[in-house]
């Protein structure tokens, strides 16, 4: 790995997680030629701490399209999981078995059969399937649940990946493809130039053609440089991991889920937190009560880890994809759901980005400017 | 394998061992009874399936797990024997529940 | 477990020689004091065993190993709350204590924590390590102390420091048998210039009667640069290389395994303690003063977990740390031990340690194996993929974590960690310090889900998960 001090690219990706890594992968594929600015071994990373979902279920209240974009990357992830192997010889077990939302009350289940329908009335919404499952139901399609278990969400549609390895065979597949990548280069500065721009970093300058903010949460820092609004903040989600054990739940729950190494998956708390990822014994014995009364069988097996890792997290926790005005070429893209979208970021953002321009027909709703307050409010 | 000193005698008491009747010297961890009863690998590796044996008796290589009265994984070497215990020798994944 | 109450003035996490002593002294002077141990009974591991041990004949395991039962009998005549059974998953920066005991969680706070979770063994990664019949030195030693049982059949032991000629020459007290010593150490005249303080020191006379003792009645085989263990599904056989020989081989039911101790750091590391690396011992130390106060209030590191000095200057360490403690808690106590005395002895304890550092230092080859050898025997990772990882654009072990797995495991990188920074400090060119460790969390020994799911939680907590 080499350490150059002046460059010429297409497009720099700041930020290797899992949207960078995606976006830097895509762009690589469709022939551009990439430099990756990562941070160094310990940084804030939400792609290390993610519960590894590929999910649609329940997503869109209030953006309709994200539940098109959201069921859209569903339907093209087969294709990323299946373009991966062939490249990187690294299979990512994505799985599409369906999944459930567990709820531990008959209150649980009014509220989700609620918002699941307010959810899918909205106009404009993509059509999918999905049900409310009573008990007796629930229990004959995942016989493991325990007797607490009310009730259930379930959409086909739903599934899950080793999220892990997903960001491993992202970053050999874009070295295959060329790309550059250089760890503990945090970007201090970007400057718009004429055709391009200039990022500094501690150890190196680099200029690239295009610019592409991924760096999750330090998007907020790095936005203005190139006129964009990135209003972001970090959100505490904490996880638990146990022992490997025999498979015994092949559907994921979207707090509980069997990864394909074996070990469980327990998720995940929602807190503001600000930027602490210390792990907290309250909400970590909350998030195993809630899993041992939807799995009472869980509640023998070992916790061998647990993390808190910070979301990044929008005002409504919708994406945004953006070109700046003020700096064409600046690209924005930012997510709480990088496994999801990855297969999108991918093989369909990733293309746009190398063509210089997001349709505002399809992207425009995804715009940060969809926060700025109204003069007349 | 292992034998026991001339003068390092105890009590003994009743256990199983993989169902089989055993006597194993009271104050022996688990991990030494088995060692003292012949039993070198007490499980498989996680990914490989290869036999593992107790490699550090003092908790920090977990290589000594086993199923103590039903309950799996645990630290042989962490677990003195008792009257009536059922050792089980672990092969394959724990499954959840036991 | 009924008694044990929510908060203490201290709360001291190991029974070994440091933590008895800390609690002796604090309990001594009247401060409410807990001691938190996993095993059994007292001692730690140096002094495993010792107020049960079957091995009657004083002889057997030495004068050295029974003066830990004066201090054990003072510890448990001291009336601390003595707690064995614990294991403790976890430390906060708050001085919260996460323990388990008979299978339930409790959670209770200190006003002071002295941490004294001792050492262990530096990973000693060969081809064929993770072979059943495959042991450190110390599980010997254990066995030995703990259960009166010694190996039997073809016996050899490998590597190299003062812990594997102690066993050693256990062994050959107790009438086992050994049929070779595989001797790792390399470069030992660099040593020589730590010399005049080790030769005043008390280790040069013990280590020498014991080594004499040992090479009397044991081949030793000098400048082994080469280890593999092989077998089918346990270890038949020890093949080996000295360096300008060929290779040779013997045949063994029992190989035992030894380059030295190092710090335990998983509680300290998770509970926010900065570590540096030293490189004369080769391994990471926790950032401490002379009485073991971190940066972190309240919380003191004492014994060789703050680095290997060995049983007299962890009981040292202990009392300075008990002292410290009580200062800190009844300013105006008396009666403590006059500290000069201590001092003192510690200062001549230390006398020598360079030296064994230096002539003891574990051999490169043996820190850093070969590509194809295990490095993460949980997860069965070798050390190629590790420097593979590299050149992949890791710089560090958390991003190699992530990608491999390694470190993952129910071990938490206690066997493999070190081989993991130094590998990769070698790939990167840079020193291990650069590299960094695993960043480490609880529950930093595993515990169950229902337990953790029985512990008290607050509203926001309850809040953080309601869906």
């Amino acid at each position: 790995m080499s350490r150059p001090d002046r460059h010429e690219f297409d497009v720099a990706v700041i930020g290797g997680g899992l949207v960078g890594a995606a976006v830097a992968w895509g762009l690589a594929r469709a022939g551009e030629r990439v430099v990756v600015l990562d941070e160094g071994d310990v940084a804030f990373r939400a792609s290390r701490g993610n519960f590894a979902l590929v999910w649609v279920q329940g997503k869109g209240l209030g953006l309709p399209e994200y539940a098109a974009w959201s069921k859209g990357s569903s339907d093209l992830w087969a294709d990323l999981a299946d373009l991966l192997r062939e490249q990187t010889g690294l299979d990512v077990a994505f799985r599409r078995p369906g999944g459930f939302h567990l709820c531990l009350s008959e209150r649980e289940v009014e509220n989700r059969a609620h918002m699941l329908a307010r959810l899918h009335n909205q106009p404009a919404m993509v059509k999918y399937e999905y049900a409310m499952l009573d008990r007796a139901r629930l229990k004959a399609m995942l016989p493991p649940v325990g007797p607490e278990v009310a009730g259930a969400s379930y959409c086909p549609l739903d599934g899950h990946v080793n999220s892990l390895r997903l960001l491993r065979a992202l970053h050999a597949g874009m070295q295959q493809l060329a790309a550059a990548y250089l760890a503990d280069h945090v970007v201090e500065r970007i400057d718009h130039l004429d055709g391009g721009f200039r990022l500094t970093t501690r150890h190196a300058e680099v200029q690239a053609g295009k610019v592409v903010l991924a760096a999750g949460n330090g998007n907020a820092r790095l936005g203005p440089m190139v006129g964009l609004d990135v209003p972001v903040r970090p959100q505490r989600g904490q996880i638990i991991v146990t022992e490997k054990v025999a498979p015994f739940l092949d559907h994921p729950v979207v707090t509980v889920r069997q990864t394909d190494e074996g070990s469980v998956m327990i998720g995940d708390s929602v807190e503001e937190a600000g930027w602490d990822t210390t792990v907290g014994a309250g909400v970590v014995s909350a998030m195993a009560e809630r899993a041992v009364r939807m799995f009472p069988q869980l509640g023998r097996l070992n916790v061998v880890r647990t993390w808190a890792a910070l979301r990044v997290m929008t005002p409504d926790g919708f994406p945004i994809y953006q070109q700046s005005v003020s700096c064409p070429g600046a690209f924005v893209a930012t997510c709480h759901s990088g496994v999801t979208l990855a297969a999108n970021h991918a093989l369909v953002l990733a293309p746009l980005i190398a063509r210089g321009d997001l349709p505002a027909e399809q992207y425009g709703v995804f715009s940060a400017r969809r926060f700025d307050v109204p003069a007349t409010a | 394998m292992f034998r026991r000193l001339p003068d390092a005698n105890a009590a003994m008491i009743a256990v199983t061992i993989d169902g089989r009747a055993a006597q194993v010297r009271a104050g022996d961890t688990v991990a030494a009874a088995l060692l003292s009863a012949g039993i070198l690998a007490s499980r498989a590796a996680d990914v490989s399936g290869a036999p593992r044996a107790p490699y550090c008796m003092m908790g920090v290589c977990f290589e000594c797990l086993v199923t103590v009265d039903g309950v799996g994984n645990r630290q042989g070497c962490l677990v003195p024997v008792a009257a009536g215990m059922r050792i089980e020798t672990q092969h394959g994944r724990r499954e959840a529940g036991r | 477990m009924t008694d044990l109450r929510e908060t203490y003035d201290v709360a001291v996490i190991g029974a070994g020689p440091a933590g008895m002593a800390a609690a002796t002294v604090c309990v001594r002077a009247g401060l409410a004091t807990v001691l938190f141990d996993e095993q059994a009974s007292p001692g730690g591991q140096i002094y495993r065993a010792v107020t049960t041990s079957p091995v009657k004949r004083g002889t057997v395991l030495g004068a050295d190993y029974w003066v830990g039962g004066e201090v054990a009998q003072e510890f448990l005549a001291s009336g601390a709350h003595y707690v064995p059974g614990a294991t403790v998953w976890n430390l906060t920066r708050e001085r919260e204590i996460g323990i388990s005991v008979a299978g339930a969680a409790h959670l209770l706070r200190a006003e002071r924590v002295i941490v004294a979770t001792g050492a262990l063994e530096r990973p000693f990664p060969i081809p064929g390590w993770t072979l059943p019949g495959v042991m450190t030195a110390g599980a010997g030693q254990i066995l030995l102390k703990s259960a009166g049982l010694v190996p039997d059949g073809r016996t050899v032991l490998a590597g190299c420091g003062p812990l594997l000629w102690l066993i050693a020459w256990q062994y050959l007290n107790a009438g086992a048998r050994i049929d070779a010593i595989l001797d790792t150490g390399a470069n030992r005249a660099g040593a020589w210039r730590h010399a005049p303080p080790f030769m005043l020191s008390p280790y040069l006379l013990k280590g020498l009667r014991l080594l004499l003792a040992v090479r009397r009645r044991v081949p030793v085989i000098a400048n082994v640069v080469d280890l593999r263990a092989e077998g089918h599904d346990r270890v038949e056989a020890v093949a080996f290389r000295t360096a300008g020989g060929a290779e040779q081989q013997l045949a063994v039911d029992n190989l035992f395994m030894h380059q030295g101790v190092v710090p335990n750091v998983n509680l300290a590391m998770a509970a926010g303690i900065e570590h540096r690396w030293d490189d004369g011992q080769l391994c990471w130390r926790p950032v401490v003063d002379a009485e073991g106060t971190t940066a972190i209030a309240g919380i003191a590191i004492a014994g060789d977990g703050a680095g290997i000095a060995g049983a007299e200057a962890a009981q040292a360490y202990g009392l300075l740390a008990g002292h410290a403690a009580v200062r800190a808690l009844r300013p105006g106590a008396r009666g403590l031990a006059p500290e000069a005395a201590v001092r003192a002895r510690l200062k001549r304890t230390l006398r020598g340690r360079a030296f064994l550092d230096a002539y003891y230092r574990p051999a490169e080859p043996f820190r850093r194996p070969a590509r194809d050898t295990l490095a993460c025997r949980c997860e069965e990772v070798t050390a190629g993929q590790i420097i593979d990882t590299v050149a992949l654009g890791c710089t560090g072990p958390n991003q190699m974590k992530a990608f491999l797995r390694c470190g993952m495991g129910p071990c938490q990188g206690r066997l493999c960690g070190l081989t993991v920074t130094e590998l990769i400090a070698q790939a990167r060119g840079v020193a291990p310090q650069e590299v960094g460790y695993y960043r480490l969390r609880p529950p930093v020994k595993p515990i169950t889900l229902a337990e953790l799911a029985a512990l008290p939680k607050n509203e926001a907590a309850l809040r953080s998960v309601a869906r």
